[in-house]
């Protein structure tokens, strides 16, 4: 028990009431040197990715990826059982029956991507997860936080309170974990 | 006046002077009230309706399909009309989320959700009448592709119908998915201030333990971004390919290539008419919601209702006029035979509501009045299950030789299976309404203030709306 707790990583986080105000915070977060911190947002705001610089995701190589496979699946699916596993000659149409074969085709490709980007979101994100740590409950309704991790370079946890207050925070908070 | 962009206004797509938690407090208000007797009347008559539904299908399921109204020559009839006429239904709420995110139509946010969720439930409401179709239902596993003891046997991918299996569950699956990726976010919400040990394990475990770290919000945006570009093409598919069950026949009336367009714009035509008249009910049931699901709102959704008429009527006229360039004596009688043969009524109840009543439309004071577009939407509803009755019935009804022409044999199963239906979809939507968020929390947040004035924040940088 005591060995799980201590993998898990404290820091400090910083609470503002408007959106805009914490993208500006998280700027001015980066440029005081600080790397991995993040933001915790009811929504996505618009511009907290470059504020906070975070690289574009990488999910649309997945779903193009699973794409091809879905349509190399309906390929040979098709193939295989319509004219090598048992070919039936269905009113003289050719056993590999290529426009008849389009429709299924494309249905796999949609859905190999669709289910592998969703399948990838929530490996990434490392979902679903049991019980995360609560900042604020209101953190998922109308309050932001930027939280600072301990393992951060140059981490101090009063140098830090204080940077997040300056920059507008209505509050801060220490946590064991995060 | 200051130039550029800032003098396009904008109308703002919530009213009054809301606060973010304000959105999350009118939102979830129907979620964290106990049911009102309203609520309860509701639901329990839908129930009622339900029931009596499932009793016909067991019904049915046991005796046979010789219950229904098909026959020889008409062997496509009620479950496959109203088959069509669900699916087409659900195509609304796909574009609704997905065709309308990628043309970035920020008015899309407030009704993104409910639209949705009549997508899923309505396709569920249709899957079930092709499994029943068939006659056998308990061999329905025959339809998909799976090794087998004959041979192996393997399904016709040459066959239209099995395209059907195949868009159709893909479509089910794929708006299933968009929907609670969709939630997800809200479900977090709701978890974060629940009063009861339970509730917040309940809606812990459908939030999946999201947080809304920037990080996630990053790879949560792009998933949603091409779940919207999937589900884009997808929704074209899945009525091109419903329309290919008929289209790809030999039959005058069903042969004909404007079919998958055709269909897809009445699959949006009678999809919207169903928003509208939810969203009409929904609006007076929690008054609440008339902030966010205005009648700008209502009004660009009756205008779309409009143009997509105006679609499927020029598609009416088309028909005709190919059946006439065509010389094809068969092609010019199925379609002589539509409008003015034994059911020419269904022909004018289809015309008369599909493309007459819609242009009430074209009258702002029309297109801006709850009465007006309630009416207007049922009109709707029904003008487009009688598009599917007309392709269906009176393309089989008179075959080639006239000593094997028939009548449709409507039982009183045919109507309680179609009204049955009603139960089956109003009960799922009544639960939805009750235990789900009807209007998206995370996504209206973002567009609070367009069109609007933005408060100037603590630290003094209020800038004005027209969103980000």
């Amino acid at each position: 028990m005591a060995q799980k707790l201590k993998k898990k990583t404290g820091g400090v986080a910083g609470i503002w009431l408007d959106d805009h105000d914490c993208v500006v915070a998280a700027r001015k977060v980066r440029e005081a040197g600080f790397k991995n911190f993040d933001a915790i947002t009811p929504f996505p705001v618009h511009g907290m990715e470059e504020a906070i610089g975070i690289k574009r995701s990488f999910i649309p190589y997945v779903t193009f990826v699973m794409g091809i496979v879905g349509l190399a699946s309906g390929v040979a699916l098709q193939q295989w059982t319509s004219a090598t596993d048992w070919p039936i000659n269905v009113g003289g149409k050719p056993f590999m029956s290529g426009p008849a074969f389009v429709p299924i085709m494309f249905e796999l490709t949609i859905l190999f991507a669709a289910l592998s980007s969703v399948a990838a979101l929530f490996a990434i994100c490392k979902l679903p997860k049991h019980d995360p740590p609560v900042i604020d409950p209101a953190l998922t309704s109308h309050k932001f936080a930027i939280f600072i991790s301990e393992n951060d370079s140059g981490y101090n946890a009063e140098r830090c309170e204080q940077l997040l207050k300056s920059l507008g925070a209505v509050e801060t908070k220490r946590l064991s974990h995060y | 006046m200051s130039t550029g962009l800032d003098t396009v206004a904008r109308k703002p797509l919530v009213l009054g002077n809301k606060t973010y938690e304000d959105i999350t407090n009118d939102i979830l208000a129907p979620v964290d009230a106990p049911q009102g007797k309203k609520w309860f009347a509701l639901f329990l008559s839908a129930k009622m309706l339900f029931v009596f539904y499932i009793l016909h299908i067991a019904y049915i399921i046991a005796t046979g399909m010789g219950l229904m109204g098909t026959n020889s020559p008409i062997g496509w009839g009620t479950m496959i009309i109203t088959f069509v006429f669900w699916i087409g239904i659900g195509h609304a709420g796909t574009l609704i989320s997905a065709v309308l995110f990628l043309f970035r139509q920020k008015w899309r946010t407030s009704v993104a959700r409910s639209a949705e969720a009549m997508t899923v439930f309505a396709v569920m409401t249709a899957g079930i009448f092709p499994l029943i179709h068939t006659g056998r239902p308990w061999l329905d596993f025959w339809l998909l592709p799976y090794p087998n003891q004959r041979g192996p046997l393997w399904v016709n991918f040459r066959s239209p119908l099995l395209w059907d299996v195949f868009a159709v569950t893909t479509y089910a699956t794929v708006s299933s998915v968009f929907w609670y990726v969709g939630l997800v976010p809200d479900f977090a919400t709701i978890r974060d201030r629940a009063k009861t040990k339970l509730r917040r394990v309940i809606y812990g475990a459908l939030s999946l333990g999201w947080r809304g770290s920037a990080r996630d919000w990053a790879h949560y945006e792009m998933v949603y971004l091409l779940l919207a570009g999937l589900s884009t093409p997808l929704v074209l598919s899945v009525h091109t390919i419903v329309s290919f069950d008929f289209a790809v026949s030999m039959l005058p009336g069903w042969h004909t290539t404007i079919f998958p367009p055709y269909f897809v714009a009445g699959a949006i035509f009678s999809g919207f008419g169903m928003v509208v008249t939810l969203l009409t009910l929904v609006r007076i049931g929690f008054p609440q919601f008339k902030d966010y699901i205005t009648i700008d709102h209502m009004e660009v959704m009756n205008k779309i209702i409009m143009t997509t008429g105006l679609l499927v009527g020029y598609a009416y006229g088309s028909e005709f006029f190919i059946a006439w360039y065509s010389g094809n004596p068969y092609e010019v009688y199925a379609f002589t035979n539509r409008a003015f043969g034994p059911y020419w009524w269904s022909y004018w109840i289809m015309i008369t509501c599909n493309v007459v009543i819609p242009q009430l439309f074209w009258v702002e004071r029309f297109r801006r009045s709850i009465p007006v577009m309630f009416v207007v939407s049922i009109f709707v509803n029904i003008g487009m299950w009688f598009e599917r009755f007309v392709i269906t019935v009176t393309s089989l009804h008179r075959d080639f030789l006239p000593s094997s022409w028939g009548m449709y044999a409507w039982s009183w199963f045919d109507g309680a299976i179609l009204f049955g239906s009603f139960g089956m979809f109003l009960t799922i939507f009544m639960l939805y309404l009750k235990f789900v968020p009807a209007i998206s929390i995370a996504e209206v947040k973002p567009v609070l203030y367009v069109g609007k004035k933005r408060p100037a924040s603590a630290n003094g940088h209020g800038s004005s709306g027209g969103g980000h």
